[in-house]
């Protein structure tokens, strides 16, 4: 016979689901300092917060209840939006990931909802049964089974947590607050992590085309990746046509035109070498900024992917044919060099 | 230029809509506007497939097959021989896309 279990082992290892955290409006300079580090990529993993239920203010069985991520930039811009009020906050695990990647990915979805209302006694605690979710947490939660499951009703906020205060004054939503819109300044805050994953294999490649090919070169290769990284998503609405890709060629060869000019000018070729050395930057250089530019809509708001892959299998084996032929016209100019026919 | 954007697996059957609007509350890009009878679809070509409004139909009246549209994450996909259409973005074991531990490039806007 199996021996049986109280419910309760009472010998400190069983964690206290009712443990309710207390947690400010305030946004310190600690915090500040994470956001930064985690906007650089830094410590990737690192910038959680417990899951659980946190109490903002002196909220009692009347307050609102707010779902949240355990990623301290989602965390903190929503307590941060909510100071002065009273509120709990629940939060859940999604591993250290904003509210709308966990949502896609299902952690910030109506298994783990389900779960932390149950182990936080949420139904005890307040008396509406309603909890506040945000509106980019609707790819991983089914209002529906959210109801079905606990009883509690799933209201969706607005996206962005600075609209609550508004949005609480009359519990609903201007169509402006529904929106996701991708502004210059949601964009810039991309750069520096684009650019960390992009610095390594930059220098790496710098550093040899350096060696075989010269100075201009080596600038040239860090400028197609700048370009790719930083100006790309910049200009991103103002470079025409609708896809990553043709924009990316179309920014690549802009940048790709003084280094033409510049290295077909160097020295006293003859003009077919002065032709092969300035159709180089030009069929290699838009063709690297074209790829970085296409792997820049995992980080939009709004490619779908369907269009992404029909821009895959469009566009890649063009950008694979410039660079390649570019290169081979490069190794021919080298060859050429070395040999003394030019 | 062509516009890979046009065309996306979302569809939607009017007949089935309750009209209880949840669709046009989860959408963060106004493809379904409030409509006197029913839901109506206004910018199919401005889904990005989500996949929020069908999890969220109560009556099913929405289907899309939802993803991410991250080129990075199906090309490494492609790359490694995986299936494009079942990868996600991010760095969770599981996802065909492990090694980049960089969930948040993908719509970090939070």
């Amino acid at each position: 016979m199996e021996q049986q279990q109280p419910s309760c082992t009472c010998n400190g290892d069983t964690p206290f689901s009712h443990e309710i955290h207390a947690v400010t409006g305030t946004i310190t300079f600690a915090d500040r300092l994470d956001h930064f580090f985690a906007r650089w990529g830094w410590n990737r993993e690192g910038h959680r917060v417990d899951p659980g239920l946190y109490r903002l203010g002196n909220p009692d069985p009347d307050s609102p209840v707010f779902a949240s991520a355990n990623y301290t930039l989602s965390f903190d811009a929503l307590r941060s939006a909510l100071i002065g009020l009273d509120a709990w906050i629940l939060v859940l695990d999604t591993k250290g990931i904003n509210v709308w990647c966990a949502a896609g990915k299902g952690t910030f979805g109506s298994d783990e909802l389900v779960r932390r209302i149950e182990s936080v006694s949420l139904a005890s605690l307040v008396s509406h049964q309603k909890i506040i979710v945000p509106q980019l947490g609707a790819p991983g939660v089914s209002w529906p089974e959210i109801l079905r499951r606990s009883g509690f009703s799933v209201e969706y906020g607005p996206v962005r947590a600075s609209d609550l205060p508004e949005y609480l004054k009359t519990r609903t939503a201007t169509p402006s607050m529904r929106e996701v819109l991708f502004p210059l300044r949601d964009r810039l805050v991309l750069v520096p992590v684009e650019l960390v994953h992009a610095v390594l294999p930059m220098v790496v490649v710098a550093a040899v085309v350096y060696v075989l090919a010269g100075l201009v070169a080596a600038l040239a290769a860090v400028t197609a990746v700048l370009a790719g990284t930083v100006l790309f998503p910049a200009l991103l609405p103002f470079i025409p046509t609708k896809d990553f890709s043709t924009k990316g060629f179309i920014l690549g060869t802009v940048i790709a035109i003084p280094f033409a000019a510049s290295l077909a000018m160097v020295s006293s070729l003859p003009v077919w070498a002065e032709v092969v050395t300035a159709v180089v930057p030009l069929l290699i250089m838009p063709a690297v900024t074209a790829y970085l530019a296409l792997n820049f809509t995992g980080s939009t708001t709004f490619t779908s992917r369907t269009g992404v892959k029909k821009e895959i299998f469009r566009y890649v084996p063009v950008m694979v044919l410039l660079a390649g032929s570019g290169t081979a016209l490069g190794i021919l100019l080298g060859i050429s060099r070395l040999s003394g026919v030019i | 230029m062509p516009d890979s954007y046009t065309e996306t697996t979302l569809k939607y059957f009017p007949e089935r809509c309750i009209n209880c609007r949840r669709c046009t509350q989860v959408c963060p890009h106004r493809v379904f506007a409030e409509g006197p009878d029913h839901a109506e679809l206004v910018r199919p070509s401005a889904c990005m497939e989500c996949g929020a409004c069908a999890l969220n139909c109560p009556v099913q009246a929405i289907e899309v097959q939802s993803g991410v549209g991250c080129a990075w994450a199906m090309i490494s996909a492609a790359l490694r021989g995986k299936d494009m259409d079942s990868c996600s973005c991010g760095g969770d074991e599981g996802s065909c896309c492990g090694e980049r531990k960089n969930p948040s490039t993908c719509c970090e806007i939070k």
